[in-house]
C-alpha cells in the first residue's frame, strides 16, 4: 500500500507508511504540539505532549507509525486539557524565570505555556535546587530549566559518533550531564547547535546573551504551531 | 514627656519608607530619620549567573528606570569584555544613549506632571481628595494630556532601542542588539501631533515655563523650603559638558569648590564609601576625602546642573544660564530647585533625542565590539534621580561573584534625611497636632528627590502614609492614616 487513509479529529488525511502521526498530521496541516521530538531526531516519547487518542487509547503521537484507517483525537478538550496540565507541571518542577532567560521569545516551553493560556500555577511549585554548570568552555548547563526531552543526548556527539550529552541518576534525581573531556572539544558551532537544539534555555553558548532583538524571535509575531496549522 | 511621630509609608514616590520624628516634652524635634524599610538583596542573589544576562537580569530591580539599570549594568560588561565604555561602536552608543535620554524624558515628565504638579496647582495642604493626577486631569487636562504624551513619546523611544518599553533586552555587552530602522525613526521626527519631536521640544519648553511661572508667584515657598546647603556629585563630560550617559565623576562643594576632579569612575572606591546605620536598610555614601559626618552629596539633577558647567544643546543651555544666574554661579542648595532642574534636563532630553533622531549612524549595522575579558568592570549612568553606580566582578567561569550597586536614592540618602528634618523643625516644631498638610510636608521634601525607594534596597513596593504619635515610653498617642 502506498497511502494511507487515517483521519484526525474527522479531517480526512493520507501518510506514506512508516510516517509517525506527528509527521503525517504536521502534513495535512494538522499541529499536535511536541516538546521532546525533533524532526531528524529518533522519537523518544518522554515528554508525552503530544498525547492523542488512537481508539479510545492514549498514544504518543510521535512515537506512534500511523495505520490506514486510524481514527485520531487531537485537539479535544480532554487532551487539550492533559497538555495543559504537562506544561504547567514541568513549569512547577523546575525554576523558569523568563523575565531574565535569554532564550525567551525563541523557548518551546514558554511558547506552549502561551498556546494553552497558563495563566496561575495549577499545581505547586517545588522549587528544586538545582545546579548550573558554567565550568564548560563553550556552554553553559542551566539546569533549573531543563525538562529532559533529551534532544540534546540524542543530537550532540562528538565527531567519532560518541555521545557528549547523558542523564545521570533515576526519577526525581535524574539530570542532564556531560561528558567532561568530550565536552572540553566542543566546537563554536557544535556549542550553537546544542543551544538551538535546546527547546528550553537550559544549553547556552557562553559569552553571547540576548542577541536577537525583541520582536525577531522565534514567537515574537508566530504562535507556536502557526506554522503547521492549515484549515 | 518626649514624643515620636511616625510617618509611613511615603506617598507618591516609588516605593516604602517611613519617616520617625522625636519630639522633646516641650514638641520641639529633637531627630528625625527617614527609614527604608524594605529589603530584596539582588547583590546576594546574582552571584552565580552568567555575566552577559546582568544587564537584563538587574533591570528588574524597577519598573519605573529599568533603562538606568540595563545601561549601568551593560556599561560594566563593556569593560569586562574588554571593549571599555568608550570603546563602543557609533551605533552601539548612540543607540544606548537615545534609549537613555528616552528614559529621561519619560522619567522626568512622569515625576513633575503626575507626581508634583498636584503638590503645585492645588497646594501643599490642600483636600488630599483632589491633590492628586486625577485632579489634575480633571482641572487641567491640557497639563494631563501632556504629561501622558510625553511619557508616552519616551516610551515609545526605549520600545524602539530596547525591543519593549519596559524591562527590554537592546544593551548587550559590548554594544546593542539593533538599529533604528527608518521606519522607527521616521515616526518620532515625523508622527503625527502630538507625538513628534517637534511638540515634545515644544512642549518641554512650557513646562520650563510653567515652573519659572510658579516659581514667580511662590518665590518664598520654592527658594526657602528644604533649602540647605551641601557637596553636589555627578558625571560630567571630560569638558565640563552635562552629560547623562558617560562621563568623569565629579564633585563640587556649596560654594562650587570642586572636590572630586573629574576622576575615573572605575576607582570609585577609592573616593566613595558606604555607611551602614541600624536603623535603615539604605546604605549612607559619603566621600572618602571628607569622612563620614562632612562627606555628604546630593545627586540626581540639582547636583547635575551644579557640576556641570554648560549644557550641549541650545535651548537647555539658555535655561541653563538663566538657572546658573539666579544663584549668580554658586552651587544652587534649594531643594525645590530640583524640579527647575528636573525640567532643563526634560527640555535638554528632547533636544538631545532630535540630534541622535537625526544621525545616520543609528541606521548602521556594526553593533558589537568584541576585546579582550577581564575580571572586574564599573558602570557609572545618571539616571533619573542621580548617578548610579553598578560594579562586578566575575570567576574564571563567567560567572558574578561580587556585585554592588549604590543607587541615586542611595546617595541622596543623606540628603533626604536633611530635607526632612528641616521641614520637621521648620513646620513641626512645638505643635501638638499633625495635621494632614504637615503630613504632606514631609513628603513634598522627600518626593523633590523623586527616590526610588525600591531601588533604594532593591526592592518593590508602593507607598501609603501614616503618621504615629508616639511618647517616649512608646505610647500611641495619635495616628493619622491614608
Amino acid at each position: 500500500m502506498s497511502t494511507i487513509q487515517f483521519t484526525i479529529d474527522g479531517k480526512q488525511c493520507t501518510a506514506k507508511p512508516g510516517q509517525t502521526i506527528v509527521e503525517a498530521a504536521k502534513q495535512n496541516g494538522v499541529y499536535i504540539p511536541t516538546l521532546c521530538h525533533f524532526e531528524g531526531l529518533k522519537p523518544a516519547g518522554v515528554c508525552r505532549i503530544c498525547t492523542v487518542k488512537v481508539g479510545g487509547r492514549n498514544m504518543a503521537a510521535c512515537t506512534t507509525p500511523v495505520a490506514d484507517g486510524m481514527v485520531v483525537e487531537n485537539k479535544t478538550a480532554e487532551l487539550e486539557d492533559y497538555r495543559k496540565a504537562i506544561v504547567e507541571m514541568l513549569f512547577v518542577e523546575g525554576n523558569h524565570m523568563c523575565p531574565t532567560c535569554e532564550k525567551s521569545g525563541n523557548c518551546e516551553l514558554q511558547a506552549l505555556a502561551y498556546r494553552y493560556m497558563m495563566m496561575v500555577p495549577r499545581f505547586p511549585f517545588l522549587f528544586p535546587k538545582r545546579e548550573l554548570d558554567a565550568s564548560l568552555p563553550k556552554i553553559v548547563i542551566e539546569r533549573n530549566r531543563c525538562v529532559q526531552c533529551l534532544r540534546c543526548v540524542r543530537a550532540i556527539t562528538a565527531p567519532d559518533g560518541k555521545r557528549i550529552f547523558g542523564i545521570v541518576k533515576r526519577g526525581g534525581h535524574a539530570k542532564i550531564n556531560v561528558d567532561r573531556e568530550l565536552a572540553q572539544s566542543m566546537s563554536d558551532e557544535l556549542a550553537q547547535k546544542a543551544m538551538d537544539l535546546c527547546p528550553v534555555g537550559s544549553i547556552l553558548k557562553k559569552e553571547v546573551g540576548f542577541a536577537v532583538p525583541i520582536g525577531k524571535r522565534k514567537f515574537d509575531t508566530k504562535p507556536i504551531g502557526s506554522d503547521i496549522e492549515r484549515a | 514627656m518626649g514624643r515620636k511621630i511616625t510617618i509611613e509609608p511615603v506617598t507618591r514616590v516609588e516605593g516604602h519608607g517611613k519617616v520617625t520624628i522625636q519630639l522633646d516634652p516641650q514638641n520641639n524635634v529633637t531627630e528625625s530619620r527617614f527609614h527604608i524599610v524594605e529589603f530584596r538583596g539582588f547583590e546576594r542573589f546574582v552571584l552565580g549567573r552568567p555575566y552577559w544576562e546582568m544587564p537584563v537580569l538587574v533591570q528588574r530591580l524597577c519598573g519605573i528606570c529599568p533603562v538606568s539599570h540595563h545601561l549601568a549594568a551593560a556599561k560594566a560588561m563593556d569593560v569586562i569584555v574588554g571593549v571599555g565604555p568608550e570603546g563602543l561602536t557609533p551605533t552601539g552608543e548612540k543607540m544606548r544613549r537615545l534609549m537613555h535620554y528616552g528614559q529621561m524624558f519619560q522619567s522626568h515628565a512622569l515625576h513633575f506632571f503626575h507626581l508634583v504638579s498636584p503638590d503645585l496647582l492645588f497646594g501643599v495642604d490642600a483636600d488630599p481628595a483632589i491633590r492628586n493626577v486625577i485632579g489634575v486631569a480633571i482641572k487641567h487636562p491640557d497639563l494631563a494630556v501632556q504629561g501622558v504624551m510625553m511619557r508616552k513619546f519616551g516610551q515609545e523611544i526605549i520600545r524602539a532601542t530596547a525591543g519593549k518599553k519596559i524591562h527590554g533586552t537592546g544593551a548587550v555587552p559590548g554594544g546593542i542588539n539593533k538599529n533604528l530602522s527608518i521606519a522607527e525613526r521616521d515616526e518620532f521626527l515625523k508622527g503625527a501631533d502630538p507625538l513628534n519631536i517637534k511638540k515634545m521640544i515644544e512642549w518641554s519648553v512650557a513646562a520650563v515655563n510653567f515652573f519659572k511661572d510658579y516659581h514667580k508667584k511662590n518665590k518664598d515657598f520654592i527658594d526657602s523650603f528644604a533649602a540647605f546647603p551641601s557637596n553636589h556629585l555627578s558625571l560630567v563630560r571630560k569638558d565640563g559638558a552635562l552629560d547623562l550617559y558617560h562621563g568623569v565623576l565629579r564633585a563640587v562643594d556649596a560654594d562650587g569648590k570642586k572636590i572630586l576632579n573629574d576622576v575615573d569612575y572605575q576607582d570609585y572606591l577609592n573616593y566613595i564609601g558606604e555607611e551602614v546605620r541600624s536603623w535603615s536598610y539604605m546604605k549612607f555614601p559619603y566621600l572618602k576625602s571628607l569622612g563620614k559626618k562632612d562627606g555628604w552629596y546630593r545627586v540626581g539633577p540639582l547636583a547635575r546642573l551644579n557640576t556641570a558647567e554648560f549644557i550641549p544643546t541650545k535651548l537647555a543651555q539658555k535655561e541653563f544660564e538663566e538657572f546658573k544666574a539666579y544663584t549668580k554661579g554658586k552651587p544652587n542648595s534649594m531643594s525645590m530647585h530640583m524640579h527647575w532642574a528636573r525640567l532643563i534636563e526634560l527640555l535638554h532630553s528632547a533636544e538631545v533625542m532630535e540630534e541622535l533622531l537625526n544621525d545616520p549612524d543609528l541606521q548602521k549595522n556594526d553593533l558589537v565590539v568584541k576585546g579582550t575579558k577581564v575580571k572586574e568592570g564599573v558602570g557609572l549612568i545618571e539616571a533619573p534621580r542621580g548617578t548610579l553606580f553598578h560594579h562586578y566582578r566575575i570567576n574564571d567561569n563567567d560567572q558574578i561573584e561580587m556585585a554592588n550597586l549604590i543607587v541615586s536614592t542611595t546617595n541622596n540618602n543623606e540628603p533626604m534625611n536633611r530635607a526632612v528634618n528641616w521641614v520637621a523643625v521648620n513646620q513641626l516644631s512645638g505643635k501638638k497636632e499633625i495635621t494632614e498638610g504637615m503630613m504632606n510636608a514631609v513628603e513634598v521634601a522627600i518626593r523633590a528627590y523623586d527616590p526610588c525607594l525600591s531601588c533604594a534596597t532593591h526592592a518593590l513596593g508602593k507607598m501609603p502614609l501614616s503618621i504615629s504619635l508616639v511618647d517616649a515610653e512608646g505610647n500611641l498617642i495619635d495616628k493619622k492614616e491614608k
